[in-house]
């Protein structure tokens, strides 16, 4: 194990460590801290000037509440979830699909097909934003949840295609076979014998892809507009300018706005940090 | 007999017999269709929108490369290549800074799962609430860091209100995630560097920075490259935050490409359809360049694994 395990040192550096561990923690969110100190404040203490002493009173029911009750934002999360849960189930089921045909087969122009997948996942966005937005206008699908979640499945699908061969490639080549050798239909094997292999593919895609797409904000502002089909990203930002300058409601609403994908991470921890570390370890 | 045998059994059908090449066609049809018409083919329409004037709506007029030759005296563009560029360099810092917790964290003490997932929580994060929450950070007034500065007898600054300024502040907001990220993968490569080769660095004598160097690096590659691939490709990608935190002011100075060209095409100042695209094309064209790096590097371990 690199570097030495602190067990192995002396007491004065196991005690340093054990002191040191809180105050970085405490250093690296400081930001983050910052505006959950603002969001349990009153508005009184923001014209006062009381920023960082002890708040005249505490509000966290009253601020939350708000964010709840006195805005557009539940609305926004709604449309978030209507739009990050379709996609998901969308962009694994194509990449299932994808990452079989190419992880299984040998035949002319699979690599080819698959580095197509790899680079267009890595392309700026601003290259397909013109053309994209017009395809939506010209389906009738702009300023819906739809218009994203189809964009979203396709675009997603290049990065779901090299988790998903990379990882069936790593499955037991003679599983198939076998399976071949009785007589069983190639798509029999999908479903029967790779599928279920899966799972734990599956798991950690999905967790990665409702993060990434909760998160997304280019595609909200370039393919919506109003509270109908905006997520909470694109929302936030007329949600801010409902409540200029009220910083302890504003920190509330992005707070509010940012659980759901912190939730996913933390009780989801292993599969999350399994498919984002893929390929870090040979 | 046998003859009366195979009158009877057909043989293997056209499907069967071509089951191997007709099977993967069918798997992949449905995510090529998704793929080619969302993502390949608009890039090769914005090459061709870039060759035109069009405001979006009306009749587009071909003007060749008059979009391009506006770009090279545009100080706009210059200033936004000229960020991209910072961005570029800055942003790589995220590497040896993950690196660092990482190896801070490799412990095995009580708690430290907890203190690893709490490193690792703000990549989760949005960048619009981390761009928030930095610009909050940032507030001349009521911010923290100017908060800091004052009880520690320093003068405060306005960072995003500073166009020397704005530009770093984003970039370091930028590389609070792109931090975190790098150290989950440094801290899943540390997990399996092998402990026999460090015993053997230990009794050569290699310690600190020369066992890192020279034992535990060259172990680390495969995470080294993925922080890279996901470093360069985020710096490029970079809008959300400048969006967020100071919609390219002051005065413009934190434009990116990525930014300017949203600004050009789609914003209250005027829908220049084909001039944003030919922004798009130089950023595209930067981006194929690490692209195509990575691409070759990917393709070269393909073929390792082949043998």
């Amino acid at each position: 194990m690199f570097p030495t395990p602190i067990q192995k040192r002396s007491r004065a550096a196991q005690i340093s460590y054990q002191t040191l561990l809180p105050l970085a923690l405490i250093m690296w969110l400081l930001p983050l801290i910052a505006v959950m100190l603002f969001s349990i404040r009153p508005l009184a203490d923001f014209s006062a000037g009381n920023y960082w002493g002890v708040p005249s009173s505490f509000e966290l029911f009253a601020n939350y509440g708000r964010v709840f009750f006195d805005s557009d934002m539940p609305r926004y999360l709604l449309n978030s979830v209507l739009i990050t849960v379709p996609t998901v189930i969308g962009a694994v089921a194509l990449s299932c699909m994808t990452g079989f045909a190419l992880g299984i087969y040998r035949f002319r122009g699979n690599l080819l097909i698959f580095f197509m997948f790899i680079a267009g996942n890595f392309v700026p966005f601003q290259i397909l934003m013109v053309p994209v937005r017009d395809l939506t206008l010209g389906l009738g699908l702009y300023d819906t949840k739809l218009g994203l979640v189809l964009f979203h499945i396709a675009f997603q699908t290049g990065f779901c295609t090299l988790f998903m061969r990379n990882f069936i490639r790593a499955l037991p080549y003679e599983l198939i076979e076998a399976a071949r050798v009785e007589g069983v239909a190639e798509w029999r094997i999908f479903w029967y014998v790779v599928l279920p292999l899966m799972r734990p593919a599956i798991a950690a895609l999905s967790v990665l892809i409702f993060t990434f797409i909760w998160n997304d904000y280019f595609w909200a502002i370039v393919l919506t507009q109003g509270p109908n089909a905006q997520p909470v990203t694109a929302g936030i930002t007329s949600f801010n300018s409902q409540f200029v300058a009220q910083y302890h409601l504003m920190s509330a609403g992005s707070i509010v706005a940012a659980i759901p994908p912190v939730l996913m991470f933390f009780l989801m921890q292993r599969h999350f940090i399994a498919g984002l570390t893929l390929g870090a370890v040979k | 007999m046998a003859v009366a045998a195979s009158e009877t059994y057909a043989g293997p059908t056209w499907l069967q017999r071509n089951r191997m090449i007709v099977t993967p066609i069918l798997f992949l049809l449905p995510g090529l269709l998704f793929f080619g018409l969302y993502v390949v083919i608009p890039i090769f329409q914005s090459f061709n929108i870039s060759l035109y004037r069009w405001d979006g709506l009306g009749e587009a007029t071909y003007i060749g490369l008059a979009n391009y030759e506006e770009l090279l005296t545009d100080r706009n563009f210059e200033i936004s290549l000229w960020n991209n560029l910072r961005w570029l360099a800055l942003y790589l810092l995220a590497i040896p800074l993950g690196l660092g917790i990482a190896l801070f964290l490799n412990q095995t003490v009580m708690g430290i799962r907890v203190y690893k997932s709490m490193f690792f929580f703000p990549f989760v994060l949005s960048q619009v609430v981390v761009g928030l929450v930095f610009s909050w950070f940032y507030l001349p007034r009521e911010g923290l860091l100017n908060g800091l500065l004052t009880f520690l007898g320093m003068e405060p600054v306005n960072v995003l209100g500073d166009p020397d300024l704005a530009t770093y502040g984003i970039i370091a907001a930028g590389l609070w995630p792109q931090t975190a990220y790098c150290m989950i993968l440094y801290l899943t490569g540390l997990n399996a560097v092998d402990p026999e080769q460090v015993e053997a660095g230990r009794l050569d004598g290699a310690k600190g920075w020369k066992m890192l160097w020279y034992v535990i690096l060259p172990q680390l590659k495969p995470a080294t490259f993925i922080a890279f691939v996901v470093t360069i490709i985020g710096a490029l990608r970079s809008f959300d935050l400048i969006s967020i935190m100071t919609n390219g002011g002051p005065f413009g100075s934190t434009r990116v490409l990525s930014f300017y060209m949203f600004e050009k095409a789609l914003s209250e100042f005027g829908f220049r359809m084909g001039y944003g695209s030919a922004i798009a094309v130089v950023l595209f064209l930067i981006m194929l360049v690490f692209i195509g790096y990575f691409l070759w590097q990917m393709w070269y371990d393909e073929r390792e694994a082949r043998r």
